[in-house]
C-alpha cells in the first residue's frame, strides 16, 4: 500500500519573511489623540503569493483524515463527507445574523431542530440542546443542569460526582469546575465499573455519577442497568459522556440503559471535521424531568415556523455564545441526512467489526497484550508492556516508529489502568486493507532493532521534538526568540 | 451476507462492507451481532426510527431547499453586531483553510506529523500577542464570552479573592455564561454602573467599591455600547493599587487604530476574534481570544504552543506547558477546556497576514470612519438621537422618538435587518438601537438604511 509521506520544508516563520514589520500610522481626526496607538504594530507585509506558499507549505506539514490512517483512540477520527464542506460555505447559511428576524432564518432553525430530533432519537433522550461548543462544554452544561435540577429539589447537599478510573480527563476536571467534589472509583478486574465499590461511594451527598459506554478500554458496561439502579436508588443522575457514541448507534440508546443526561460529540460520531483542534460540537440531551433547566433559547416549531424561545424560568441561561458552533451542527446535519438511520446503524457495526478485527490480528504477536475481556466495541486497548520489558521500547517509541511507516499513532498511555497503553480506534471508515498494513506495521516495528524505533521519527519533517525542552524553556511567540 | 446493504450513500463512507465476512471469519464469530452479545438484549434497538440514508444529490436538493429558507447579507442589509459581525473575507482565507491537511487533523499530540498546523498557531500566538500588546497568547478558547469566564477563573486562581468586577452594560448573554463559568468556585460577580450620559464606566463607584477582595475588574474597550472608555489609565491604576487584575476585552479589528490593551496595562485580554477572517456563521463558530503576561503563563487556560528544537537541534514546534490541562492534571487542571477553536484561529492567522501592519490599520479605521458617516447620517434625521457622547468605534447607539411602536418592524418591511433593541436588556434605554456598520456595507446598503429610517 502507498503510504503518506510528508514534505519537508525549513519554513520560516512570518515575521521572518517579511523584509520590514515595524509600523506606527498617523493618528486619525476621528479620534482623540489619547485614544490611540503609540505602540508599533509588528504584523508581516507580504504579498498573496508568498503568504499562500508558506501556508501551503504548512498544510503539507500536517497529517490529516485525508492524509491516512488516523485511529486515535475515543477521538473518532472517520472520513469527513466532502458534501458537508461544500454545503456548510454556502452563502446563505455563512452571511446570517444570529439576531435577524425569525422569518429570515428559517433554514437555519430547522437545520438545528432536526438535528435535536435525530440527535434525541439515536440517543433515547427527550430534549437536546446545541449550544455547547465541544464535548467538554457539554460534560459541563450537563453538570450545570444537575446541580439545578437538586438545587430546585432542595438537595444542595448533593456535592459529589463519582467517576470511574477510567474516565476521559475532562470528566474530572468539568466537574472541578462545576463546583463538585470527586469521588474515584476503581475498575474491576475486568476493567468494568465496579459495582460494590460504586454502592459504597453513592450517598446522600452523590449529584452525579459520570460514565462512557463501553468505556474508554471499549468494553461495554454490561451491568449498566445495575449501575443506574444504584444511582437512581442513592438520588444521583447519571452522566452519558458520548465521546464513545460510535459504537452504539442503532444498536442500543444511552436513554433506555437509565442516564439521564447525555452529551455527544458532533465532530466525533457525526463525521465533522476537528479542524486541527476545533471547533467541535457537544450537543447535551436530557429526559424530561430535567429539560426545564436546559440552557436558552431553544429551538421550537409551530405550525410549519421554527423559533427560538426563551421563555423557561428555570433554564441555567446560556453557556456559549449565540446558539453554538452553527457549522458543526450543519456539517453533522448533512452527514446525519447521508447515512440515514439504517447507515448509522451500520457505521457503529462495522466500526466495532474494524476494531474486533484489528484487535484479534494485533494481538497475534506477543508483543501486544490485550488486557481485560476480548470483546470489545469501536476500540480497544493494548499493552506493549512486553516491548519494553524486552528491549526497553515504550508506547511512545512505537507511537513515533508509526509516523516513519506514514500512518497516524494510537492514543498513548491512556486510561491510566493500562501500562504502555496504545488506545485504537480504527472506525468504520478505514478498509481491510489499511486495517491489514497497519497491523503488518505495528508487528514490524516489534521485531525492528530498537535503535532505530527509539531513534524514530526520522522522515517526518522534523525528527523526535524535545518537550521537556518546550515547557522548561518556553518560548511561545516570535518575539520570545533568543 | 450480514443483514441488508444500507441505502443511499452511506456505503460511500463504509469501505468494508463487502468484505464483512471474511472479516467475521477471520475473528472466528459469524454475525455482527455476535460483536454485540454484551448488550443486554432489553436494551437491544430492534429498529432505530429515522428516515433512510440519501443520495449526495438528494442531500444536496435538501439542504438548497433549506438555504433558501434563509435571507443573507448579501440578498438584505444587516446592521446587526452586538458578539458578531459581518466583515470581509479575503479569498486566500477560505483556500487555505480548504486544505484537509488542516481541517481533518486532530489536536496536533504527535509533534512530528503536526509541524504545518504548530507552526501556524505558533504564528497566530504571536501576532495576538503583538496587537493586544501582551507577552503571550493561547491558541484560542471558545468564544469572546467563555472567554470571560475563563479570565474571572483565572484572576480566582491567581489572586485567591473572590470578587469580580463586570459593567453593567454588558450583553445579558455574556453575564448568564459568566455566572455559569464561576458559579462553581464561589467566585460573587459584581456590576459597575455605567454613566448616562457617556456610555462610560463610572470610575467614581469602581474607585468608592474596589476593596482587598476584589479579584479582577472587567473592562470592554470598545464597550457593548461601542464606545471606547476615556480614562482607562485612571481605571487601571485604581485596579493595579488594589492588587486586583485588570481584564480587558477588546475589539481586535480596532487595535490598528486604538491603544492595543499592553499599552495601558491590561493583565489579561480576551476578545471575540470571528471577525478575523471568520464567517458570522449564524453566531458560531467563533474564536476566543486569551492573552496575558509571561508571568501568568502557568495559569493560563487552554493550549499553548511553543517553540523548541527537535533531537537533531532543528527549530520545531509543540503543545506545551501541558501539565496545566485536563488529559494530564484532570480535576486540578486550569480548565476542562480540550477541543478548542482552531481552525478559527487559523483563519485569523491567515487573515492577519493578508492585512499586515498597514492592513490592520486601514480596516480599523475604515469601520470606525463608515460608522460615524453613518451615525450623523441617521441622527440628521429628525426623530433620531445620539444617546452617548463617547467616541466609538463601528457601533453606535441611537435613540428614536418617532411614533412608530417597533423601529425593527418597519425596517424590516424594508428589507434592512438591524438596529438590535437595547431595551429588553437596558430597561433604561427606551427606544434606543444599536447599530452595526463595518466596511462591508456598500454605499447601496447604507442608502437602504436610511430610506427605511426616513420613513419611520
Amino acid at each position: 500500500m502507498c503510504m503518506y509521506h510528508s514534505a519537508t520544508f525549513d519554513e520560516p516563520l512570518l515575521v521572518d519573511l517579511a523584509c520590514s514589520s515595524e509600523k506606527v500610522f498617523k493618528k486619525m481626526e476621528k479620534l482623540p489623540p489619547s485614544l490611540q496607538r503609540k505602540q508599533p504594530l509588528k504584523l508581516p507585509d507580504l504579498d498573496e503569493t508568498q503568504l499562500v506558499r508558506h501556508f501551503l507549505h504548512l498544510s503539507q506539514m500536517n497529517f490529516g483524515i485525508d492524509s491516512g490512517m488516523y485511529p486515535l483512540g475515543s477521538c473518532t477520527m472517520k472520513y469527513n463527507p466532502k458534501l458537508s464542506e461544500t454545503i456548510s460555505g454556502w452563502e446563505q447559511f455563512q452571511c446570517v445574523h444570529p439576531y435577524q428576524e425569525g422569518s429570515t432564518i428559517q433554514g437555519s432553525l430547522e437545520v438545528m431542530y432536526e438535528v435535536e430530533r435525530w440527535l434525541a432519537t439515536l440517543t433515547g433522550m427527550e430534549q437536546f440542546t446545541l449550544q455547547p461548543a465541544a464535548g467538554a462544554q457539554g460534560e459541563f452544561t450537563g453538570l450545570l443542569l444537575a446541580k439545578a435540577y437538586h438545587e430546585a429539589h432542595g438537595d444542595f447537599q448533593r456535592k459529589e460526582v463519582i467517576l470511574p478510573d477510567t474516565a476521559h480527563g475532562t470528566n474530572p476536571a468539568s466537574a472541578t469546575m462545576a463546583g463538585f467534589k470527586l469521588v474515584e472509583i476503581s475498575s474491576t478486574a475486568e476493567g468494568t465499573v465496579n459495582i460494590d465499590e460504586l454502592e459504597k461511594a453513592v450517598s446522600e451527598n452523590t449529584a452525579v455519577f459520570m460514565l462512557t459506554n463501553p468505556n474508554t478500554l471499549g468494553i461495554f458496561e454490561s451491568d449498566i442497568q445495575q449501575i443506574a439502579r444504584v444511582v437512581h436508588k442513592a438520588g444521583g443522575l447519571l452522566y452519558y459522556d458520548g465521546a464513545n457514541m460510535n459504537a452504539i448507534m442503532g444498536k442500543t440508546r444511552p436513554g433506555d440503559m437509565g442516564f439521564d443526561m447525555v452529551h455527544v460529540n458532533l465532530h466525533k460520531t457525526f463525521s465533522t471535521p476537528h479542524g486541527g483542534g476545533g471547533p467541535g460540537s457537544g450537543p447535551v440531551g436530557v429526559k424530561q424531568r430535567l429539560e426545564s433547566f436546559l440552557p436558552v433559547p431553544r429551538v421550537e416549531e409551530h405550525n410549519g415556523e421554527y423559533f427560538l424561545s426563551y421563555d423557561y424560568e428555570q433554564s441555567i441561561g446560556k453557556i456559549k455564545s449565540f446558539y453554538g458552533n452553527f457549522p458543526v451542527i450543519l456539517k453533522a446535519y448533512v452527514y446525519m441526512l447521508l447515512m440515514g438511520g439504517d447507515g448509522l446503524t451500520r457505521a457503529s457495526e462495522v466500526a466495532v467489526l474494524n476494531a474486533n478485527y484489528l484487535k484479534h490480528r494485533l494481538t497475534q504477536n506477543k508483543a501486544y497484550e490485550l488486557p481485560f475481556r476480548t470483546l470489545r466495541k469501536h476500540e480497544f486497548v493494548v499493552s506493549s508492556q512486553p516491548l519494553k520489558a524486552q528491549k526497553d521500547i515504550k508506547a511512545l517509541d512505537i507511537a513515533k516508529r508509526l509516523l516513519d511507516y506514514g500512518v497516524h499513532p494510537p492514543t498513548v498511555y491512556f486510561p491510566l489502568i493500562v501500562k504502555e497503553a496504545l488506545m485504537i480506534e480504527p472506525t468504520e471508515t478505514e478498509s481491510k486493507a489499511s486495517l491489514d498494513t497497519y497491523v503488518q506495521i505495528l508487528h514490524k516495528i516489534a521485531e525492528e532493532d530498537p535503535d532505530i524505533v527509539k531513534a524514530a521519527p526520522t522522515t517526518t519533517p522534523v525528527h523526535r521534538v524535545d518537550e521537556a525542552k518546550a515547557a522548561k524553556e518556553p518560548i511561545l511567540t516570535w518575539d520570545m526568540r533568543k | 451476507m450480514n443483514g441488508c446493504l444500507p441505502t443511499g450513500e452511506s456505503m460511500k463512507f463504509i469501505p468494508n462492507e463487502c468484505l464483512i465476512d471474511e472479516m467475521l471469519k477471520e475473528i472466528g464469530v459469524s454475525t455482527i451481532d455476535e460483536l454485540f452479545t454484551d448488550i443486554p438484549s432489553n436494551l437491544k434497538v430492534k429498529q432505530i426510527p429515522l428516515p433512510k440514508g440519501k443520495t449526495q444529490q438528494e442531500v444536496e436538493q435538501i439542504l438548497r431547499r433549506l438555504a433558501q429558507k434563509n435571507t443573507s447579507f448579501h440578498q438584505m442589509p444587516i446592521f446587526l453586531g452586538g458578539g458578531v459581525q459581518f466583515h470581509y473575507i479575503p479569498a486566500l482565507v477560505s483556500s487555505i483553510l480548504g486544505r484537509s491537511e488542516f481541517f481533518s487533523s486532530y489536536t496536533p499530540y504527535q509533534a512530528e506529523a503536526s509541524q504545518g498546523f504548530l507552526q501556524a498557531m505558533f504564528e497566530y500566538q504571536s501576532m495576538i500577542a503583538n496587537i493586544t500588546g501582551m507577552e503571550i497568547a493561547n491558541a484560542s478558547l471558545y468564544d469572546g464570552v467563555t472567554a470571560l469566564g475563563e479570565a474571572a477563573l483565572m484572576s480566582y486562581r491567581i489572586t485567591k479573592r473572590s470578587t469580580f468586577y463586570i459593567p453593567q452594560n454588558i450583553s445579558w448573554e455574556k453575564r448568564s455564561i459568566l455566572q455559569n463559568y464561576v458559579r462553581g468556585q464561589g467566585i460573587f460577580i459584581k456590576e459597575v454602573p455605567y454613566e448616562k450620559k457617556t456610555g462610560l464606566v463610572d470610575l467614581h463607584f469602581l474607585e468608592k467599591h474596589i476593596n482587598e477582595d476584589t479579584a479582577g475588574v472587567y473592562i470592554e474597550n470598545p464597550n457593548y455600547f461601542g464606545i471606547f472608555e476615556q480614562e482607562i489609565n485612571q481605571i487601571q491604576k485604581v485596579v493595579s493599587d488594589h492588587g486586583s487584575l485588570f481584564v480587558v476585552g477588546t475589539h481586535p479589528l480596532s487595535l490598528g487604530i486604538v491603544r492595543s490593551p499592553g499599552e495601558y496595562g491590561a493583565d489579561i485580554v480576551i476578545g471575540e476574534g470571528q471577525s478575523l477572517g471568520n464567517p458570522v456563521d449564524f453566531g458560531g463558530s467563533t474564536l476566543g481570544i486569551f492573552a496575558t503576561k509571561q508571568k501568568y503563563l502557568r495559569h493560563l487556560p487552554g493550549r499553548i504552543i511553543g517553540m523548541t528544537t527537535d533531537n537533531q537541534g532543528k527549530p520545531a514546534f509543540c503543545m506545551t506547558m501541558q501539565t496545566r490541562e485536563q488529559h494530564i492534571r484532570r480535576g486540578r487542571a486550569t480548565s476542562n477546556i480540550c477541543t478548542n477553536e482552531g481552525l478559527n484561529a487559523l483563519a485569523a492567522t491567515v487573515y492577519l497576514s493578508w492585512l499586515g501592519s498597514n492592513g490592520l490599520y486601514q480596516v480599523g479605521k475604515r469601520n470606525l470612519e463608515r460608522a460615524y458617516e453613518v451615525k450623523e447620517r441617521i441622527i440628521a434625521l429628525s426623530p433620531f438621537t445620539s444617546v452617548f457622547q463617547g467616541d466609538h468605534f463601528n457601533e453606535f447607539v441611537v435613540h428614536y422618538s418617532g411614533e412608530k411602536k417597533h423601529l425593527q418592524q418597519i425596517l424590516q418591511k424594508h428589507g434592512v435587518q438591524g438596529g438590535l433593541p437595547l431595551e429588553p436588556w437596558f430597561p433604561e434605554l427606551k427606544k434606543c438601537y444599536l447599530f452595526c456598520v463595518t466596511e462591508l456595507h456598500t454605499d447601496k446598503d447604507i442608502e437602504v438604511l436610511l430610506k427605511a429610517l426616513k420613513e419611520a
